[in-house]
């Protein structure tokens, strides 16, 4: 367990040092924020109450989907690259060769690299947006404390979704083309794109049950007041249940592939 | 030669393309959602929103086409390889562009002519000679707008090594804004991108011309048709950046 909190705390140490890029990071989703925000008050000025938000609602949306994004690597951009570079060279051999378990190292990094990420990129663009707009944050510690949670048990399903994704280059070597439909789906599915509630009749039935809805529509529901007492549980119980089943579903997946590696001898 | 190096791979080539039809598609998506609630979005109508989108989409993926890949820039400052580019007898700005040259993003201006198309006979415009000759003058000054902001961003990075997305938040939050109408955001905004950094003039000026709208700011109309020489205006302090951002180059050692 020390060893597995060792590496999160690297993954966190690691992407601290990158400070120009972290303040570049910040001026872009603050900008992408204010875009989204004044489409979308465009948008509720003329239909109030859509998808049961009131307008400053919508507007925590946008600003909480910009400090989630980085933090649950929406667009990407996070360990899946670097396990698939390792996959394509063979250098993967040696990472099955130590004694820790593959998917609870990467599930470390990532979570270390996610706390940065949260704490770097994602509390500066909400104060921008609150300075800026009315916000509708909960004065409650205990709505704080049940976000924090879906936020936690959120950045696990998308680990796991990126997982299987990595996984996928044991097969198809350069994990490009999977990376970037993996990108779209979480973007378009987890509410990035418009708040899963907002999408029209089964479409949007079938988005809230998905995965990605795990990720930041979930979270938001929580941190809005949306979700009180058993819909409270029910929400943590769609985000373990998605957590649990893509964990295993990574697991027997890698199984599989790590008996396909053959290691060169030389 | 990178065309070939992506094909080596071909599944992940075809997975790519149709990721990159995906993407493109469900980007206009959420603006198809919207206007399954609303008749329409700041005084502008469904057949409006995707004339803007279809122009702001094709002029950046001719820029990104041709120019994409200048975000490495930075990359190549900070473990030295920009020395590699330094010692071959090709102009450097050319090696940038090229490098990792993704055909690929030949997409995204599918995807933005085919919006496009559908729109132009949906609007209401009254189609004179000058409004059908800004048309296609329109979406290249545009992609040349874009490409001063690449080639300036890129020279950026020579100073700032790692800062790579703030260019990011000009070209693709750029298009982004683009694609919406003026009149949905603060007059602010819309001052700050037609006077400091002119993006208006890749869409929204032009088709306010075209579409015989009132500028949100004031300006006149005739400003729509300014767009090839703001094109040039922005090239060429560009080109100086991305020239004196080279002498700045000091190489990694090691």
């Amino acid at each position: 367990m020390r060893l597995y909190a060792a590496v999160a705390v690297s993954g966190f140490r690691r992407y601290a040092t990158y400070r120009v890029a972290t303040a570049a990071g910040v001026f872009t989703n603050t900008v992408f924020g204010l875009i989204i925000a004044y489409t979308y008050i465009a948008l509720w000025d003329q239909r109030p109450h859509l998808g049961g938000y009131d307008r400053d609602q919508a507007l925590t949306f946008v600003w909480l989907g910009q400090s989630l994004l980085t933090a649950a690597a929406l667009m990407g951009g996070s360990f899946q690259e670097e396990m698939q570079e390792r996959i394509r060279t063979g250098d993967i051999a040696v990472d099955l060769y130590r004694p820790v378990d593959l998917q609870l190292w990467w599930l470390a990094g990532d979570l270390g690299r996610a706390a940065f990420h949260l704490l770097g990129r994602g509390l500066l663009p909400m104060a921008f947006g609150a300075l800026c707009f009315e916000l509708a944050l909960p004065a409650s510690p205990l709505t704080w404390l049940s976000f924090l949670c879906a936020v936690a048990l959120g950045l696990l399903v998308s680990f796991a979704l990126r997982y299987l994704v990595a996984l996928s280059a044991f097969w198809l070597l350069d994990g490009a083309g999977l990376n970037l439909v993996s990108t779209v789906l979480s973007v378009f599915f987890s509410g990035m794109a418009l708040p899963l509630n907002v999408f029209p009749g089964p479409l949007g039935t079938v988005a809230e049950a998905l995965p990605w809805a795990a990720i930041l529509q979930v979270p938001a529901d929580v941190l809005l007041g949306e979700r009180h007492g058993p819909a409270l549980a029910g929400a943590f119980a769609f985000q373990a249940g998605w957590a649990l089943a893509l964990l295993a579903a990574g697991r027997a997946l890698q199984a599989v592939a790590t008996r396909k590696v053959v290691v060169q001898g030389g | 030669m990178w065309v070939r190096s992506t094909m080596t791979y071909r599944t992940s080539f075809v997975i790519t393309t149709l990721g990159n039809i995906a993407i493109t598609a469900l980007d206009f998506a959420a603006i198809a959602l919207m206007f399954s609630h609303v008749e329409s979005l700041g005084g502008f109508g469904l057949a409006e929103v995707t004339f803007l989108y279809g122009t702001s989409s094709t002029a950046f993926g001719l820029t990104d086409l041709a120019l994409g890949s200048m975000d490495r820039v930075g990359r190549r400052v900070r473990d030295g390889t920009m020395d590699v580019l330094l010692v071959r007898p090709v102009p450097i700005l050319a090696q940038v562009a090229a490098d990792r040259f993704a055909l690929r993003r030949v997409g995204r201006i599918i995807q933005g002519l085919v919006l496009l198309g559908w729109s132009l006979p949906r609007l209401d415009a009254e189609w004179t000679w000058d409004r059908l000759l800004l048309l296609p003058v329109m979406v290249l000054s545009g992609a040349a707008i874009f490409g001063a902001v690449f080639v300036a961003g890129a020279a950026f990075q020579f100073w700032a090594n790692d800062a790579c997305e703030v260019q990011n938040s000009f070209t693709y939050g750029g298009t982004t804004l683009l694609q919406y109408p003026p009149t949905v955001f603060t007059r602010e905004l819309v001052r700050a991108v037609t006077f400091l950094v002119p993006l208006a003039f890749v869409n929204w000026l032009p088709a306010l011309y075209i579409l015989d709208r009132p500028n949100p700011i004031g300006l006149p109309g005739w400003t729509g048709l300014a767009a090839p020489l703001v094109a040039v205006a922005c090239c060429a302090p560009a080109g100086l950046a991305w020239r004196a951002g080279l002498r700045t180059y000091r190489s990694t050692g090691s």
